[in-house]
C-alpha cells in the first residue's frame, strides 16, 4: 500500500477568516510547499487540520504568520525558523525548534526528544513533560536569549552543553522533576528548576543557587506568558521556590589544550 | 553472480523505523494496518529494506516449524530440499505467495516448509537446539539458500525495498496476526540485501531494530561460546539470540534478560536499595558480555508476545500506547496515531526500562 502523495491542497477560510488546510494524508512536501506559499502572498495565518506525521512544518520560514496545527506534527518542527508563531493542539514530537532563530512555539501537550537543539532565539513553551536532552546546546548572542517552558518533567540531560538562554522547568505533572545529567558539559545559560533537583542529577560543571530578583523576574514574565497559553494560575505556580543552576565556568575547557 | 542470499560485502554509508502491535488476547487482525503505520514513517528508511514479522499465521500447522526460506535459484533450492529431508520431517511446502511490484526487484525465490524433527534425531538435546543448530548451518554454509524465519506459527518476511512495498510484494494484507512488527531499514554499517533486511530471526524470536550495536564484537564473542554463529554481518542478529540465550535457554524472567541487556549504570546500582542492589549486581557479574552498548531502538516479537527496549540512554527514539487489548510501540507517535486516534494512553519509553506485553495465559 502506497502513501498517496496529495501535491494539491483544498483551502478554506474559517470563520475567524484564517486559511484551513485538511492535511489528511498530505506529503509533508507539499504541504509546507502550501505553507510557504501562503506565506509569499502575505496571508496572515493558516490551520492546519488532521496532521499526522509531516514532518519540518515551519521550517525555515522567515515571516509573521500564526500557525495552528490540530493533530500530530512530525518530527523536527520549526527548525530553523525566524519569526511565525505556531500552536499545536496536540503532542509533538523529537527536534522542536533546533536552530530556531525567532519566533514561538506553544505545544498543548507533550513533546519528544532534543527540543531546541542549539536554539538562538525566540521561545517553546511546553504544556506537559518533555522527553531526552531538551535545550542541548542552546546559546545566546546580545539580545537573542531563547527560552524553553516546560510545564511538566524533563528526562535525562536537559540542558546538556547549554551555552546560552533560559529553561524554565515547572514538574505540574507531579513526580520526578528532571532525568539524570542536568546541564552536562553546562558553560552558558540558565536553567530555572520549580523544586530540588538531587546533586547526584546533576552534571558537575552546574552548580545550585537560589534566584535573585532579576532571575524572579525573568521567570516571572516566562511563567506568566505560560499561564497566558495555557490557561494556568500564576500565583499557584510562583508560590513554589525555584532553583537556579547555572555554569561554574563559561569556559570550562579554556586550558585543556594549553597547560 | 550476485547473491541476495548470502552476504554481500559491499559497505554503504547511510534512521530506521520500527512499530509493533500486539492483541494480548491473541485476537488477530489483517496486515493492513501495521502497514499504515510503517508507511506513514517512510522517510526514516530509504528503501535498501522493509520487513515484517507477523504471530499466529499459520493456526493449521501451528506445531511446526516454519522455515521461510530464500533462494537464489531452483538448483539450490533442491539441494536444500534433500538436505531437510534427511534432517527433518516436512509436512508441507509451498511458494510464499508473492505480488509483482514494480519497485522490488531481483526477488529471490522464496519458499516455505512445515517441518518437525523426529525424536530419534535429537539424542536427548532439545527440539529447538536441534532447530537453531540446523538453521544456522545453513545460513552460514549453504550458497544459495537463507532462513529468513524459522518459528512455529509465525514467519519474517523481509526484502530490498521500502516496507509498504514489501508488504504488497508479500501480500500481507491477507495474513492474520496478533502480533505484528515493522521495519523500514536505512542500512548504516552494512548492505541493503533481502537476508540483512529486518527482522532478524531465531525460532519465533524476531528483532527490528533502529540504531547500532557498538558492543557487537563482545556480544559476538560471548554468544559463540554458545554456539551461535554470526556471520550475517549485521549487528542485529546479536540482539535475537541474545535473547534466545538469555529468555528460552536459561529462563531468565524478561525484566532479568532486559537488565542484563541494558542495565543501570553503576552509579545507580550504587544508590540502590540492597535487595535490588544485589540482583543487579549479580545480572552484570554473569552477563557482563551480554550487555548491548551503542544507541538502539528495538522491539523483540516472540510467541508469547513483544518487548520495546531502548538504550540506557535514550539515543533512539520509542513511543508506546495502549488502547483497550491492544500495545503498540512506535519510533513515532503519529506512526501509532495513524492507525489508532484516541489512544487511552501515550508514554515515551524511559531509557533502559523494557515495555512488555504479553499475550494473555489462557490464550490458545
Amino acid at each position: 500500500m502506497k502513501r498517496r502523495l496529495r501535491y494539491s491542497a483544498s483551502s478554506l477560510r474559517g470563520d475567524d477568516n484564517m486559511i484551513r488546510i485538511d492535511a489528511k494524508d498530505m506529503h509533508y512536501r507539499a504541504l509546507n510547499e502550501r505553507i510557504r506559499e501562503l506565506v509569499e502572498s502575505g496571508e496572515a495565518g493558516v490551520e492546519l487540520d488532521n496532521v499526522c506525521g509531516q514532518k519540518f512544518i515551519g521550517d525555515g520560514l522567515r515571516a509573521r504568520m500564526r500557525i495552528v496545527i490540530n493533530g500530530t506534527p512530525g518530527n523536527d518542527l520549526a527548525i530553523f525558523m525566524d519569526g511565525p508563531e505556531i500552536v499545536v493542539h496536540g503532542n509533538g514530537q523529537d527536534g522542536i525548534g533546533n536552530t530556531m532563530n525567532s519566533g514561538k512555539v506553544v505545544v498543548h501537550g507533550n513533546a519528544g526528544d532534543v527540543i531546541g537543539y542549539a536554539m538562538r532565539g525566540g521561545k517553546v513553551f511546553i504544556k506537559g513533560d518533555v522527553g531526552y536532552r531538551v535545550g542541548i546546546h542552546m546559546k545566546a548572542y546580545q539580545d537573542s536569549v531563547p527560552a524553553i517552558v516546560i510545564g511538566g518533567a524533563a528526562s535525562d540531560f536537559l540542558g546538556e552543553y547549554m551555552a546560552g538562554g533560559v529553561v524554565v522547568l515547572l514538574g505540574l505533572s507531579g513526580g520526578k522533576i528532571t532525568g539524570d545529567y542536568v546541564g552536562t558539559g553546562m558553560h552558558g545559560g540558565v536553567i530555572y528548576v520549580r523544586g530540588d533537583v538531587e546533586d547526584n542529577y546533576l552534571g558537575r560543571e552546574v552548580i545550585k543557587s537560589e534566584p535573585d530578583a532579576r532571575d524572579i523576574s525573568i521567570i516571572g514574565r516566562l511563567v506568566g506568558e505560560y499561564c497566558a497559553h495555557f490557561g494556568k494560575d500564576f500565583d499557584e505556580i510562583m508560590r513554589k521556590p525555584f532553583l537556579k543552576l547555572s555554569p561554574r565556568s563559561h569556559r570550562p575547557y579554556g586550558s585543556l589544550y594549553t597547560s | 553472480m550476485r547473491s541476495d542470499t548470502k552476504v554481500r560485502r559491499e559497505r554503504n554509508p547511510s534512521g530506521c523505523a520500527i512499530m509493533g502491535i500486539l492483541n494480548k488476547k491473541g485476537k488477530r487482525i489483517d496486515g493492513t494496518r501495521i502497514i499504515k503505520s510503517i508507511a506513514l514513517m517512510h522517510d526514516r528508511s530509504n528503501g535498501l529494506g522493509g520487513g515484517f514479522a507477523a504471530y499466529g499465521i499459520y493456526p493449521r500447522y501451528k506445531d511446526y516449524y516454519a522455515f521461510h526460506v530464500m533462494f537464489d535459484d531452483e538448483k539450490c533450492k533442491t539441494r536444500l530440499e534433500e538436505y531437510l529431508a534427511e534432517r527433518f520431517i516436512v509436512e508441507r511446502d509451498e511458494k510464499i505467495p508473492t505480488a509483482k511490484v514494480e519497485s522490488i526487484t531481483k526477488a529471490p525465490l522464496l519458499w516455505r516448509y512445515f517441518v518437525r524433527v523426529d525424536d530419534s534425531k535429537l539424542d536427548d538435546k532439545p527440539e529447538d537446539d536441534y532447530v537453531v543448530e540446523h538453521v544456522m548451518g545453513i545460513n552460514s554454509n549453504f550458497d544459495g539458500a537463507f532462513i529468513s524465519s524459522s518459528g512455529k506459527n509465525m514467519g519474517g518476511f523481509k526484502g530490498v525495498g521500502y516496507p509498504e512495498d514489501i508488504a504488497r510484494f508479500y501480500r500481507l494484507d491477507g495474513y492474520k496476526a496478533y502480533l505484528w512488527t515493522a521495519h523500514g531499514r536505512f542500512p548504516t554499517n552494512t548492505p541493503g540485501w533481502w537476508g540483512g533486511a529486518h527482522p532478524m530471526t531465531l525460532l519465533d524470536w524476531s528483532v527490528v531494530h533502529n540504531g547500532e550495536i557498538s558492543s557487537y564484537g563482545i556480544n559476538k564473542r560471548y554468544l559463540e561460546m554458545f554456539g551461535y554463529r554470526l556471520e550475517l554481518l549485521t549487528d542485529t542478529e546479536v540482539i535475537a539470540y541474545l535473547f534466545d540465550l538469555l529468555v528460552r535457554r536459561h529462563k531468565l524472567p524478561i525484566e532479568v534478560a532486559t537488565g542484563a541487556l541494558a542495565p543501570p549504570f553503576w552509579k545507580d546500582v550504587d544508590r540502590m536499595p540492597a535487595n535490588r542492589k544485589k540482583v543487579y549486581e549479580a545480572i552484570r557479574m554473569a552477563y557482563g558480555s551480554a550487555l548491548m552498548n551503542g544507541p538502539f531502538a528495538i522491539i523483540v516479537g516472540f510467541n508469547r508476545g513483544m518487548i520495546g527496549l531502548n538504550d540506557r540512554i535514550k539515543l533512539r527514539p520509542m513511543m508506546a500506547a495502549k488502547k483497550g487489548d491492544f500495545l503498540y510501540i512506535s519510533s513515532e507517535e503519529a506512526g501509532i496515531r495513524i492507525i489508532e486516534p484516541e489512544p487511552d494512553e501515550v508514554w515515551a519509553p524511559k531509557a533502559g526500562t523494557p515495555v512488555i506485553g504479553l499475550v494473555e495465559e489462557d490464550v490458545e
